[in-house]
């Protein structure tokens, strides 16, 4: 076969391009994750993992499979519809483990302002109070029990 | 080799099964939770929300969100009159510990919950040159904190302002829909902790999930609709001066 003229240079060069490219493919194959492409151009294990993170805020359903007696008295208040967590804090490691991280008592003199200090960008129909002028420093407890707030006695809420 | 029709109608049943295990892929983590069912959004409904922080707090303990960075924040917006165009707008440290009084009286008053709005078609996950970020099959825009560079491309394609270099790890992080809750059945941290109910998760491929109803119902918008990004937070009783 004498198509060519020294033709040997030309296969030497095929073979040089083709382990090139074997080696492109076999390094490719070890750097990108066996999941990348499975879903779109992303990893696709990095959605469990990110699932897999764990939780803190339990949920009022779990505080409430043991609190049922608190569960009881906020069902016929108007806080019906906090959950537990909006003012107790994330419990998730107190849920799993009951006797360890018991949440503190709260100070209800700072954690009540969060929600009812009058300020004008609140809905109209929403609860607020000068909290300096209504209570006069005393703590929102004194009148007010914060699982079920309206006061008994003929008070107003 | 020869296959009697016995042998093929045997074979060709076992061969189905198999092609579709092969298309089904590897279980996903959560073994009650598939993908391909959900389609989540969530529902802000800006009348009642009293900008408390609850919702900022709650995202910061949640997802270890560092001090100063913000995953989901609240906006307080005064608008003088007629002077749509140019509201007054503040968010003392996102509205962490509440707001502090105005000092302008009068006018229109109200609270903005802003968070990654989820696009369906979202720029952030357009730019991203390694794929570190990307639109979940259930809908929810994630970063592969292993995948990413850092490189903040992200951070200035988002319309909405809702990503941050994280200064710990320096890869873009956001509001991740809470997905390691909603994928146990839970709601979100925010949508936990809201005492007024105005944000509610949504699942919108659900048909029992109340906000097909409230849609139907209600005037609803999203942010920045002319960017065209498929947004799936809704925002019932949002002003036109919202940006």
């Amino acid at each position: 076969m004498k198509t060519f003229k020294d033709a040997g240079h030309l296969f030497r060069l095929a073979a040089v391009f083709l382990v090139g490219v074997a080696a492109f493919l076999i390094v490719r194959s070890l750097l990108v994750p066996r999941s990348f492409g499975r879903y779109g151009h992303y990893r696709a294990d990095a959605i469990a993992e990110i699932a897999a993170l764990p939780v803190a805020y339990a949920g009022h359903q779990v505080c409430e499979g043991c609190h049922s007696e608190v569960q009881e008295v906020k069902s016929k208040g108007v806080h019906k519809g906090v959950a537990c967590e909006s003012c107790h804090g994330p419990q998730a490691k107190h849920a799993e483990d009951p006797a360890s991280g018991v949440p503190p008592k709260l100070d209800t003199a700072v954690l009540c302002v969060r929600c009812h200090q009058e300020n004008i960008a609140k809905p109209k129909g929403f609860p607020q109070v000068n909290a300096a002028d209504h209570s006069g420093g005393a703590a929102c407890d004194t009148c007010h029990k914060p699982h079920s707030p309206a006061m008994t006695g003929g008070g107003s809420q | 080799m020869n296959i009697t029709r016995r042998q093929l109608l045997i074979l060709l049943p076992a061969a189905a099964l198999a092609w579709e295990h092969v298309l089904a892929g590897t279980p996903e983590a959560s073994p009650n939770y598939t993908m391909s069912e959900h389609w989540w959004g969530m529902l802000i409904d800006i009348t009642k929300c009293i900008g408390c922080g609850s919702c900022v707090r709650a995202c910061q303990l949640e997802n270890h969100v560092p001090d100063g960075y913000y995953r989901t924040w609240v906006e307080r917006y005064h608008i003088e009159d007629w002077k749509a165009e140019n509201p007054k707008v503040d968010s003392p440290d996102g509205g962490k510990n509440g707001f502090p009084l105005l000092k302008e009286t009068g006018g229109k008053n109200f609270f903005v919950p802003k968070l990654c709005n989820h696009c369906a078609e979202s720029p952030c996950t357009q730019v991203c040159p390694v794929g570190a970020t990307f639109v979940t099959p259930d809908g929810v825009v994630l970063v592969d904190q292993k995948y990413c560079l850092g490189c903040r491309y992200c951070v200035q394609a988002c319309p909405y302002g809702c990503r941050f270099i994280n200064p710990a790890t320096e890869t873009a992080n956001k509001c991740s829909l809470c997905y390691h809750r909603i994928t146990k059945g839970l709601t979100t941290a925010c949508c936990e902790v809201c005492p007024t109910g105005t944000r509610q998760l949504a699942d919108l491929k659900n048909p029992n999930d109340p906000i097909h109803e409230f849609l139907r119902t209600h005037s609803v918008q999203v942010l920045k609709p002319q960017m065209a990004t498929r947004s799936k937070c809704f925002y019932y009783g949002l002003d036109g001066s919202v940006r």
